[in-house]
């Protein structure tokens, strides 16, 4: 059957991996995406979505740059802004320590060229007259946002149809194999697919597969905790943070506000079975008491969901971003620890480049595969 | 043994009387004040009516109910007013909220008997002030002694439509049409497989010929347009079989198309659903003792799918000894278990005399609200399918995209409207579309920060 | 929606008060009863602009019946009992 051979075989329909197949198809390759579920089913669709720069690891900023750049233009790329919107971030301290981080962190986001204005002990409450007490400074990010993460990947993804990719969801590949020129690829329900490259952007299920080829990663499941409350009238316009990250919330203009804080539990599954998470009650109570210390007002309104999802978790907290080192044509890129949804769109643009060009601007050492072993070593 | 048992409806009733008379003793967990469920949903004190008025030809089964209900709260460790919002099978714990108190309730098995809510279809102008579900309309009149309006018209089909127009014009309230939705041949077609119910079939020609003998508008396989009015109701529409539009004043509708399951905790728990063709709804997987695959959590009553207050009942009571047989105990469950199957048989007859008006759902104009939560209408709905997304080939996608259920209520009211419409936009059958996925909390709680308190 | 007071309407009185204004009820009324049989006409807005809601199912499952009480907080009209000198607010 000829629709089963391709240039190209993404492995992941998370926000990354459907960027991937679109820029790979406007450039006139042969993709097909194999997605297990539906496409933005698990830690590109249920986060948080933050479109956040400030705060990351340094190594991460060329790459939240020219991410930045693209949501700029979502609407171009993938037909839908996503609901993205430019609210700015605002990373907040909630003692002398936590304070001492934001300013550190400006020099980082300088040398970046990331605007970043530190607001001060003073500032911060009349500018932000509803944030609670403990709150004693602000590092606001004003290019910083947020998106609605159930709208990307599938808008990414139709995107790729309409530039020419095969988009296959339902498609749970279970067996890997390379026989020297072809990636041979079989599902659970028995069809094959080959190319002579593959891209594995399978979040968590990611190490499953750079394990497959002889190159395993200490990866472990993620499902960060989130809730969401019933409508209010809209007052929170920044997206927030804290220094240490153990809650953050966002208002959406509906009135909505969506809070994350811990993790839940999961089990990712194996091959042919289908995975599951879920919000765990005591963290979501702990989230809620975190969120009311934050912002006052919140208490008693009505949390009317909770959810959570499946991302890959690395040691280090940044992903694997790559070439393989064990087999040509391979390229990696998976374990974004819970902080993925702002990269996806360059991350299928970075791994275009990889592909197609042999190279990319962005630099890739910090996230290569090989850095566990070394380490180990 | 830790049980805990959730309901206190006939099925709750029933499976904590057979808990006890075991010897054990179990958590028993109920939202309302009194317990009772909603069939036979007992007044406040101070109400002064007797059971033969409050229920009619049920007045010796729900007294019975109440019976055993008030004689198994003192034996039980008897929790009113509590929401369990939330289930881990894993730990097998339930999350309660009471009175602003969370707690957990460790379990070892635990008996859902979550009951069921009205089946509704979205109608031009149902969010008015003064719209309500044909339940609604009966724990008004039955719990409160009240009409929802003066002058009201009931919209549906099945056996509670023409007994809730009854009870209303017994009461003393206007009635200002029966609609049914339902052709009269359907329910002609069907009625030989009802006589096999005891008396329910004879029950609902009696309220049919009383209401026509008292001269209330009746009209049947009518296609409804509109509830009209301007902040309230003042009006409905429809379209006779033969096409024709009518027209009734009224300042209060009751609409209901049969019932569906609030599944909610069992889906929490885990256990998979099916698809039942026959009741058009979508019922968590058990045996016919309330067995699911999922270790220690049993099922019973019309919240494992729909079997009436009767079916219920026996269900509570099977589903109990289903526990203690799995227990080691020794357990007589051979005449129970006939009765279930009899009732099972008269029940499949009354489906297909009342079946669901899928056709309705699917063929609402695209300016109709069909999530009341979230105001979103039924063309923003079927866009889902046509970009800029990848269309939405089930529900829990064409949530993600429109946000249908993503409000206070989580689809239990839209739900199986919305997916009739995209299954009809899809032009695929409504199983292929699925479900809309359960989330915590089964039902809004407030965002505080109090102590967890766990009892054993 | 005005509901109609049909039978059992010899109990006690209760007085509570909707936004300031007075709600005359009946010992046993649900906070819903009590409100749409008072006069109020309506329970709360719907946030997206579809107009005034006075609860659908009363049963608690609809969600459409949310007000807030002084001192109890946000509670479904539904399946509160009124009481005496309840403080009302729509919503």
């Amino acid at each position: 059957m000829n629709d089963t051979r391709f240039d190209v075989l993404v492995v992941g329909g998370g926000g990354a991996g459907c960027s991937a197949a679109l820029h790979l198809a406007q450039r006139g390759t042969r993709v097909a995406l194999l997605e297990r579920g539906l496409v933005g089913g698990q830690a590109s669709g249920v986060n948080y979505g933050g479109v956040r720069q400030q705060g990351r690891n340094p190594a991460e900023l060329p790459i939240a740059r020219r991410s930045r750049e693209l949501w700029g233009r979502m609407k171009e790329l993938a037909g839908t802004e996503a609901e993205f919107t430019v609210t700015g971030h605002l990373k907040l301290a909630r003692n002398d320590a936590e304070e001492a981080n934001l300013v550190a962190y400006l020099d980082v986001a300088k040398q970046h060229g990331l605007p970043l204005r530190m607001v001060g002990r003073n500032a911060i409450h009349v500018e932000y007259p509803w944030l609670g007490p403990q709150v004693v400074a602000g590092s606001f990010a004003p290019e910083d946002g947020s998106a609605n993460p159930r709208l990307l990947a599938p808008a990414l993804a139709r995107a790729a149809q309409d530039a020419g990719a095969t988009v296959l969801e339902r498609t749970e590949v279970e067996h890997y194999a390379h026989d020297g020129t072809l990636f041979r690829l079989r599902t659970v329900d028995g069809r094959e697919f080959t190319a002579p490259v593959l891209l594995n952007m399978a979040g968590f299920w990611g190490g499953r597969i750079a394990e497959a080829f002889g190159e395993p990663v200490p990866v472990k499941p993620l499902s960060p905790n989130m809730m969401v409350t019933e409508p209010l009238d809209y007052f929170i316009e920044p997206n927030l943070g804290v220094v240490g990250g153990n809650v953050y919330l966002r208002q959406i203009p509906r009135g909505n506000v969506i809070i994350g804080a811990g993790h839940g539990e999961n089990d990712p599954g194996q091959p042919g079975q289908v995975p599951w998470s879920r919000p765990v009650p005591e963290v979501t109570m702990e989230g809620a008491r975190l969120a009311i210390a934050l912002v006052p007002a919140l208490e008693g309104v009505q949390i009317i969901r909770s959810w959570t999802g499946i991302d890959g978790n690395m040691p280090d907290k940044i992903p694997v971003i790559g070439p393989s080192s064990t087999t040509p044509g391979l390229f990696h890129a998976f374990g974004f620890s819970g902080h993925g949804f702002q990269l996806g769109p360059a991350i299928g643009a970075i791994m275009t480049e990889l592909v197609l060009d042999g190279h990319t601007d962005i630099p890739l050492e910090a996230f290569r595969i090989t850095r566990f072993a070394e380490a180990a070593a | 043994m830790k049980v805990a048992v959730v309901g206190a409806g006939p099925a709750g009733v029933r499976a904590v009387e057979a808990l006890l008379a075991a010897g054990i003793r179990p958590v028993w967990i109920d939202e309302a004040m009194d317990g009772g469920g909603r069939i036979y949903q007992r007044p406040p004190t101070g109400m002064r009516r007797d059971a033969r008025t409050l229920y009619g030809f049920e007045a010796a089964r729900a007294t019975a109910l109440h019976a055993a209900l008030d004689a198994a709260k003192p034996r039980a460790d008897w929790r009113p007013e509590t929401l369990a919002w939330n289930i881990r099978p894993g730990r097998q714990q339930l999350h309660t909220l009471s009175a602003g108190t969370h707690g957990v309730v460790e379990y070892d098995a635990a008996i859902l008997c979550t009951g069921a809510m009205d089946r509704v279809v979205p109608v031009k102008g149902w969010t008015l002030p003064g719209v309500t579900t044909m339940g609604g309309a009966q724990i008004a009149l039955k719990s409160q002694g009240c009409g929802i309006g003066q002058r009201v018209a009931f919209l549906g089909s099945g056996p509670l439509l023409w007994l809730v127009a009854y009870q209303y014009a017994k009461a003393g309230a206007q009635v200002a049409a029966v609609l049914d939705t339902t052709p009269f041949a359907a329910k002609a077609a069907a009625a030989p497989g009802m006589l096999r119910g005891p008396a329910t079939f004879a029950k609902g020609l009696y309220y049919i010929g009383w209401l026509r003998a008292h001269g209330v508008r009746i009209a049947e396989g009518v296609t409804p347009l509109a509830i009209e009015g301007e902040g309230s109701v003042s009006g409905i529409r429809w379209r006779d079989a033969k096409g024709a539009e009518h027209h009734a004043d009224c300042d209060a509708v009751g609409i209901g198309w049969g019932l569906k399951p609030e599944a909610q905790l069992a889906d929490l728990a885990g256990v998979p659903f099916n698809f039942d063709a026959l009741q058009h709804n979508w019922v968590p997987r058990r045996d016919a003792a309330g067995r699911t695959p999922v270790g220690g959590i049993y099922l019973a009553g019309d919240g494992s799918g729909i079997g009436g207050a009767e079916v219920a009942e026996l269900a509570g009571a099977r589903a109990a000894l289903a526990l203690l047989e799995d227990a080691g105990r020794k357990v007589e469950t051979a005449a129970l278990d006939r009765r279930l199957e009899k009732l099972a048989r008269f029940r499949s007859a009354l489906e297909k005399a009342f079946p669901f008006p899928a056709h309705l759902a699917a063929g609402l104009p695209d300016d109709a609200i069909f999530c009341r939560c979230e105001n979103l209408t039924v063309g923003e709905l079927r866009a889902t399918t046509a970009g800029p997304q990848i269309p939405a080939p089930e529900v829990n996608r064409a949530k993600a995209i429109s946000r249908a259920g993503m409000g206070r209520c989580q689809g239990r009211v839209c739900g199986a409207a919305a997916a009739e419409i995209l299954a009809a936009r899809l032009g695929c059958g409504v199983a292929e579309v699925g479900r809309l996925r359960g989330q915590a909390p089964v039902k809004p709680i407030p965002l505080t920060a109090p102590p967890l308190v766990t009892t054993p | 929606m005005k509901l109609a007071r049909l039978r059992d309407t010899d109990r006690p009185p209760l007085h509570l008060e909707l936004e300031g204004r007075a709600i005359a009820a009946m010992e046993g009324d649900t906070l819903l009863t009590a409100l749409l049989a008072g006069g109020a006409g309506h329970l709360r807005e719907s946030e997206f602009g579809d107009g005034a809601r006075a609860g659908f199912c009363l049963m608690g499952a609809c969600q459409d019946c949310w007000v807030s009480v002084e001192g109890l907080g946000r509670v479904r009209a539904c399946a509160t009992l009124a009481k005496d000198g309840m403080k009302v607010r729509r919503g």
